[in-house]
């Protein structure tokens, strides 16, 4: 009994934590005229269901209810109408028609993606996305928050938007149409943002697009909806919708930082420089398979810690990373300095005795 | 040439007093009874499996975090879950209802290929047994969902993959022998005096999907041979670096996958237009227009099945002719459902526990279709597509469709298959268990869906919850009403009542024209014209 009551008390505990995550009970509105049009769409064809409903089940439980032998309701013997049977042919012909014309009209409108004022490439890797900027040539990755990662295996302390938050949002502007060419690096992969009303696959080695203009500034969030393999449920995607003059002000800094970026690949870093990077890229990138202390998942996800790759020829190791190999993806999106920096910390950490390997190498090596 | 006729004469002499005694008896047999009963039995097992997977599915979804299992076995739960569920479950316990069922009520003795039923039969617990042993190989078993899109399920999956490609073929060979079979049973062996539109709606219905079955098949077993290759042997028919397409994976599934979605409910249409009318004791509403109304569906299976590959970045002109023909489904299938209702219509009803799995069925089937033409709705479904909405959708259609319907064959044939009555109080206590249960259990889904949560994750952000704890708890609840039906079921069978001749006072077929538990070798003698006129539903 005394353990019925603490089982009770853990499950009142559990509902009460849970209280504060509000729910939806229906599917959002958005914030872009496509997210609406679906929205108003999904809402008629709801309650078109909603009235057939009420008349088909209403006819079968009066039925139920009046037509019971228990009330001394004696069979009737018809079996055969051409009539209903036409009319329950025609009129379901008649509503989808009806239901057909709207549904054409907003399928072909968010189809058409010419009118764009911007392109953004979005390239889905497992289990990150990549975000390209190719008139403002920025380029960066966004993986899953450490505050999440932190707590997946720690119920006591869910940080606020647990799963839904990155270390780097895309930031786009607002009022302005904006065309996503969407891609894979791996498997296949699918960017998704209710609120913008775009969902499309990312095929690897074809170019899906889609568009959005997003009327009102603000945070928005989605995630994979596609598949993907081990952490699908864990590569959200986060866009902050900020006024064009913001937008311009973040684009004129994130050039400047890409610049520095550029720069720092093209000296030659201290192996203290480039342990403290690479720990860090590691853990962001690496960690999910290999895990945080290089003991991997072996067989699939094999050791850093011992492996006969991170004590070899640096080559060797600076190729496998570039490339990828089986179930290993490529890491190429990474810029020079980060790639030597992680290569070195795979070589020098856990106990392992490789070489030191610089930007310059990873650069001649791609 | 004496002692060659002598074994004959024996063996013809057995074949009269009954089946061999045991174990033998199970592996030997031809009798279709016998192989109906092996498959009924293999299928229920495979329930318990895949819904002990659907348990460990659950509750790591019971709070967020991960609690139990990585995401990598996660994914092996839901991948194997609904291979299990589909392969090794629903479609052999519709085969074991057609094996017992269609001999019975086309008046033939057996089936028309006994010895390939039995090997039909037997290939399965082997395609099982390999499918499971992936559990225990390393990298574990397959983990890219059970429509295994390349290129997850070629270049990123584990070796145990090349398995489950020789296990889906075993499976692919038993369906299309077990399809070849039906069609040849009911074609050649039906008695001389039963026109074609006197069969019963559950041969008509298992016909056209025999049908279905042979042409669906082999293309899924020429996706996964061209994943065999494109894995071992260089081809590159889904690796664009080959100049293949990850797409047209998608478009040879889905070709298979589609009609695949009818073949799991055709029959149960086919059941539940058998015990309507016989608790309604009135005749079928409209039997010729159920039977068109089944070839119709069958016909437009095979060409809907891109609205599963809305965002797949299919032209427009494409997105708009899948979304017509998925919509036009709508109207064959609301002729079937406004059949029944007109069936039970005037009619003098009881409600014994298979006439409340069969109206549930309708009520709940047809829930399952509602969500069914929200998603044909291609703009829409661009918010729908894989999220639990679509999980909501399919498992009403399965579970609450192609499950209710055998669990409503079960318990209104059980008296025929073993002479025995079940428990009526017990097994109604199970029906409001089940059906209260379910609906805890699937109809939050819906919710979930709409407000954003993918499909296929082992862990969710905080706003899902409840619902998901909700959802949870009708899981568990639906999981343990299977323990008391087995119990109904093994009591019925040692201790039930015995049954009568025709223990449903409305219920019409030449199957209970039988002894109450249906001679091992039935009909030996075809039935005569006025009695199949009697027991025809088409009257």
């Amino acid at each position: 009994m005394k353990r019925l009551t603490t089982l009770l008390s853990t499950l009142v505990g559990l509902m009460s934590t849970n209280v504060f995550a509000e729910y939806g009970l229906n599917m959002t509105e958005g914030v872009t005229s496509i997210s609406r049009d679906i929205y108003d769409l999904h809402m008629l064809i709801f309650w078109i269901c909603v009235a057939i409903a009420v008349l088909v089940f209403g006819a079968m439980f009066y039925s139920v209810f009046a037509h019971r032998k228990s009330k001394g309701a004696v069979a009737a013997q018809f079996h055969e109408s051409t009539k209903a049977e036409l009319l329950w042919t025609v009129i379901p012909i008649i509503i989808l028609v009806l239901m057909a014309i709207p549904a054409s009209r907003v399928l072909i409108d968010l189809e058409d993606t010419s009118k764009a004022d911007m392109t953004i490439k979005i390239t889905g890797h497992q289990w990150k996305w990549q975000y390209d900027y190719p008139t403002e040539g920025i380029s960066f990755i966004s993986n899953l928050a450490q505050s999440s990662k932190d707590s997946v295996n720690d119920d006591s302390n869910k940080p606020e938007n647990y799963l839904l938050e990155v270390d780097k949002h895309l930031v786009l502007p607002v009022d302005t149409s904006i065309r996503f060419l969407i891609t894979s690096n791996d498997v296949i992969h699918n960017w998704w943002v209710p609120d913008f009303g775009v969902k499309q696959d990312a095929n690897p080695g074809f170019i899906n697009d889609a568009w959005a203009q997003i009327d009102e500034i603000g945070t928005y969030r989605g995630q994979c909806a596609e598949l993907c393999g081990k952490d699908h449920g864990f590569m959200p995607i986060v866009v902050d919708v900020v006024s064009k003059a913001d937008y311009a002000k973040w684009v004129t800094n994130q050039q400047a930082i890409a610049k520095a970026a550029a720069d720092s690949a093209n000296k030659t870093w201290s192996k203290s420089e480039l342990m403290a990077q690479g720990e860090s890229v590691y853990n962001t990138n690496c960690a999910s398979c290999h895990k945080k202390d290089g003991s991997g998942m072996p067989p699939i996800f094999p050791a850093m810690k011992a492996s006969p790759v991170a004590n070899g020829a640096p080559a060797d190791h600076i190729g496998l990373v570039l490339h990828g190999k089986g179930g290993m993806p490529t890491f190429k999106m990474l810029g020079d300095a980060d790639l030597a920096a992680v290569i070195t910390y795979e070589r020098n950490a856990f106990g392992n005795t490789g070489s030191v390997v610089q930007p310059s190498d990873v650069k001649s090596a791609r | 040439m004496t002692t060659a006729t002598d074994t004959t004469a024996t063996g013809h002499a057995d074949h009269h007093h009954g089946p061999e005694k045991g174990l033998m008896r199970w592996i030997k047999t031809t009798n279709h009874k016998d192989i109906g009963t092996l498959y009924l039995w293999f299928a229920f097992t495979m329930v318990l499996i895949g819904g002990a997977m659907a348990m460990v599915i659950r509750m790591e979804l019971f709070q967020p975090g991960l609690q139990l299992v990585d995401p990598h076995f996660f994914n092996q739960m839901t991948t194997m879950h609904g291979l299990i569920m589909v392969f090794g479950a629903i479609m052999p316990a519709f085969v074991g209802l057609g094996n017992w069922l269609i001999p019975m009520m086309v008046g033939a003795p057996d089936m028309a290929l006994p010895r390939m039923n039995n090997w039909s039969f037997w290939i399965l617990p082997f395609a099982g047994g390999i499918l499971l042993s992936t559990f225990f190989m390393e990298g574990g078993a397959p983990a890219f969902g059970w429509t295994f899109y390349a290129p997850l399920s070629t270049t990123f999956a584990p070796d145990s993959t090349d398995f489950f490609i020789f296990a889906v073929h075993l499976l692919g060979f038993s369906s299309i022998m077990g399809a070849i079979n039906i069609i040849a049973t009911v074609l050649n062996m039906r008695a001389p005096e039963m026109k074609l539109m006197d069969m019963p709606l559950f041969v008509w219905t298992w016909l056209i999907t025999s049908f279905l079955l042979i042409g669906a098949m082999p293309v899924l077993a020429g996706a996964v041979t061209m994943m065999l290759t494109d894995r071992n042997f260089g081809t590159a028919f889904f690796d664009a670096t080959g100049g293949g397409d990850p797409v047209m994976f998608q478009h040879i599934f889905w070709f298979f996958g589609h009609p695949e979605v009818y073949i799991m409910i055709l029959p149960a249409f086919g059941v539940v237009s058998h015990i309507i009318p016989t608790f309604a004791r009135k005749p079928l509403f409209g039997y010729s227009s159920m039977v068109y109304a089944t070839a119709s569906i069958a016909f437009l299976s095979y060409i809907v099945w891109a609205h599963h590959m809305f965002l797949t970045g299919m032209p427009v002109a494409g997105e708009l002719y899948f979304m017509y023909a998925t919509m036009m489904i709508a109207v064959p299938t609301g002729v079937k459902v406004f059949n029944w209702i007109a069936t039970m219509w005037k009619g003098s009803m009881t409600f014994e526990t298979p006439m409340l799995w069969a109206i549930s069925f309708v009520f709940l089937f047809t829930i399952g279709g509602f969500s069914g033409l929200m998603l044909g709705i291609a703009p829409a479904d661009i918010q729908y597509h894989d999220t639990y909405f679509v999980v909501a959708h399919f498992h009403y259609v399965l579970v609450t469709g192609a499950l209710w319907s055998i669990i409503a064959a079960t318990f209104y044939w059980l008296p025929k298959w073993t002479g025995k009555m079940y428990n009526e109080g017990l097994a109604k206590v199970h029906f409001w268990w089940a059906v209260i249960s379910v609906n805890v259990l699937f109809f939050p889904q819906h919710f979930l869906g709409l407000a954003g949560m993918p499909r296929r994750i082992p862990d969710y952000a905080l706003q899902f919850a409840d619902f998901n704890m909700i959802s949870s708890i009708g899981g568990f609840a639906f999981g343990a009403s299977f323990i008391l039906f087995t119990y109904i079921i093994i009591d019925a069978i040692r201790n039930g009542e015995p049954a009568t001749k025709r223990p449903w006072e409305g219920a019409k077929g030449l199957e209970w024209t039988l002894d109450p538990k249906a001679e091992y070798h039935s009909f030996n003698k075809p039935p005569s014209r006025k009695l199949i006129e009697q027991e025809s539903q088409n009257s």
